[in-house]
């Protein structure tokens, strides 16, 4: 099993370093203009030069604010509005039907409306994230209280628990396996509507900004350096963040297999 | 689009029996009330009518585009588009995802630059793709099924990698060929996951392509339709463009993705018993 291991890891690191030497090799070989396709070595000196002079790290500050910025906004609507559609039925016959219009809609068709109503800058790109984050959050949250076990608010109803306790101690707990999904599902969309804005309402921040900027002066190497730090940082954010906070909640609860999406 | 959770079947709806007239009524009403409000704020001359225009007025435009034409030729460039590019993550996902699930060697090869190239937003490609391959149509497709094989082959992948060893041990024992194996044996058994992965491709796709179409400089599509209009204050025109994107969604999400679904479900039943 570990020698199978070792040779799996062995053929994965092979495969990256073989596309890594295949893409230098049609780089140096002078078919391909470089500016369309620098070595790695620009891209690798362009990236630590745009981080030590502390340039890349404005723009993923930037990037990171407007995108916690809309997750957060997203948050404080979708799930308390997520909850009190699995709890009451009107408010669930009021919103249920708008979300499933409006949700279809890509938020990146939103983006030039919302230009000529805020004008550009941060408000567009924060809405934008907002208005993609907030359905699979909304959905879940509803999706997870209504599928809270009726025997365990009857038994808690009957030990006696208030309207409080039986919120905090039955439901919560109970949805939780859906918010957490909902929150992941969100937190991915905010990451993709973030890029896609940044883009479109330009700004002068920002890693979508940065890539899409580059284009014009056909800055291949900033391109594919800025594709390096928006992986690094989806990448870190999917694995440490949302994979410890199942590992915190749903795991230990034990109630992983439902978390499975 | 369709993002619940696969638990959410569980979720058993227990609504009381309306008849089909109640019902609409019910989920027309938040519709009208939203309408209302937003007559309400247009007539009530807070924000300039060009920036905020009336119902009637961006009935109108969506009328006069529909009836010229207009509408109707950035609408079928769009599902061109879609239909273009996912038909190719189709093939190429799920061949690569099922060559993944077979063969131990290619699992190794493949595995580190999908698990690469998949958290990095689709969009974020796009300048890349408008470098290489020029504005215009091919970008767009090509970034279209670039983006969304991603999920299609992770699911294929996944879905023969879950075929019960067994099946295929006695299908080997039963005397079949590799082709009758993969047939009989491992198509169907992934085939939940398979469909799965084609319906989150197709939603991806969706998503994105509306994104591309702004920055490609295609020549015709409602992504283009709704931020050329930008340029010239037409409000009315970019509301009209998202009403159809809206429609398109609509009709996606209830004709392909639930039926898929529906059947993935009834394939899962079929499965688990």
């Amino acid at each position: 099993m570990t020698a199978e291991r070792t040779k799996s890891l062995w053929r994965g690191a092979l495969t990256i370093v073989a596309v890594l030497a295949i893409y230098q090799a049609a780089a140096r070989s002078g078919h391909f203009a470089p500016a369309l396709m620098p070595p790695l070595g620009v891209v690798a000196s362009t990236l630590a030069d745009s981080a030590l002079d502390g340039s890349m790290f404005v723009h993923a500050a930037a990037t990171l604010y407007r995108v916690l910025c809309g997750f957060a906004l997203a948050i404080f609507t979708g799930l308390p509005l997520g909850v009190l559609m699995g709890r009451f039925r009107p408010v669930e016959n009021f919103v249920l039907p708008l979300a499933s219009a409006l949700m279809p809609i890509p938020s990146l068709a939103w983006i030039p409306v919302f230009i000529l109503w805020f004008g550009l800058g941060n408000t567009v790109t924060i809405l934008i994230v907002f208005y993609a984050a907030l359905f699979p959050l909304l959905l879940n949250t509803w999706s997870g209280v209504r599928a809270v076990n009726p025997i365990w608010l009857r038994a808690a109803g009957a030990m006696g628990a208030t309207e409080h306790a039986l919120f905090w101690k039955v439901i919560i707990p109970g949805a939780s396996p859906f918010i957490i999904t909902g929150l992941r599902q969100s937190f991915l969309r905010a990451w993709v509507a973030v890029i896609g804005a940044e883009m479109l309402a330009a700004s002068n921040f920002g890693l979508g900004w940065v890539i899409f900027d580059a284009k014009e002066f056909l800055n291949a190497d900033v391109m594919l350096a800025s594709l390096v730090v928006i992986g690094f940082i989806g990448f870190i954010t999917e694995r440490l963040i949302f994979g410890s906070l199942e590992r915190a909640t749903i795991y230990r609860w034990g109630m992983a297999r439902a978390a499975k999406s | 689009m369709h993002d619940v959770a696969e638990v959410s079947d569980f979720a058993v709806t227990t609504r009381t029996a309306d008849g089909p007239l109640r019902r609409a009524a019910r989920n027309a009403f938040p519709f009208i009330v939203v309408g209302a409000l937003w007559e309400t704020v247009a007539h009530a001359g807070l924000f300039p009518a060009r920036f905020f225009p009336p119902l009637e007025t961006i009935a109108a435009t969506f009328a006069r585009l529909t009836v010229s034409g207009v509408l109707p030729h950035h609408a079928l460039d769009t599902i061109v588009r879609l239909i273009a590019g996912f038909a190719l993550a189709a093939v190429f996902g799920v061949a690569i995802g099922v060559m993944m699930g077979r063969s131990r060697r290619a699992e190794d090869i493949l595995l580190p630059l999908v698990s690469i190239g998949a958290p990095i937003p689709g969009l974020a490609y796009a300048p890349l793709f408008l470098l290489w391959f020029g504005p215009g149509n091919v970008s767009a497709v090509a970034l279209v099924a670039f983006v969304s094989a991603f999920p299609i082959i992770y699911n294929s992948w996944t879905g023969v990698k879950a075929v019960k060893d067994i099946w295929v041990r006695s299908a080997h024992a039963m005397g079949a060929d590799d082709r009758r194996l993969f047939r009989h044996v491992i198509v169907p058994g992934a085939l939940p996951y398979i469909l799965t992965g084609l319906r989150l491709g197709l939603a991806q796709a969706w998503r994105i392509l509306v994104g591309i179409e702004m920055l490609a400089a295609v020549p015709w599509g409602l992504g283009w339709l709704i931020f050329g209009a930008q340029e010239f204050l037409n409000t009315d025109v970019m509301l009209a463009g998202i009403v159809v994107i809206a429609l398109i969604g609509l009709t996606l999400e209830k004709l392909v993705f639930q039926r898929l679904e529906q059947f993935t479900v009834v394939r899962w039943g079929m499965l688990t018993s």
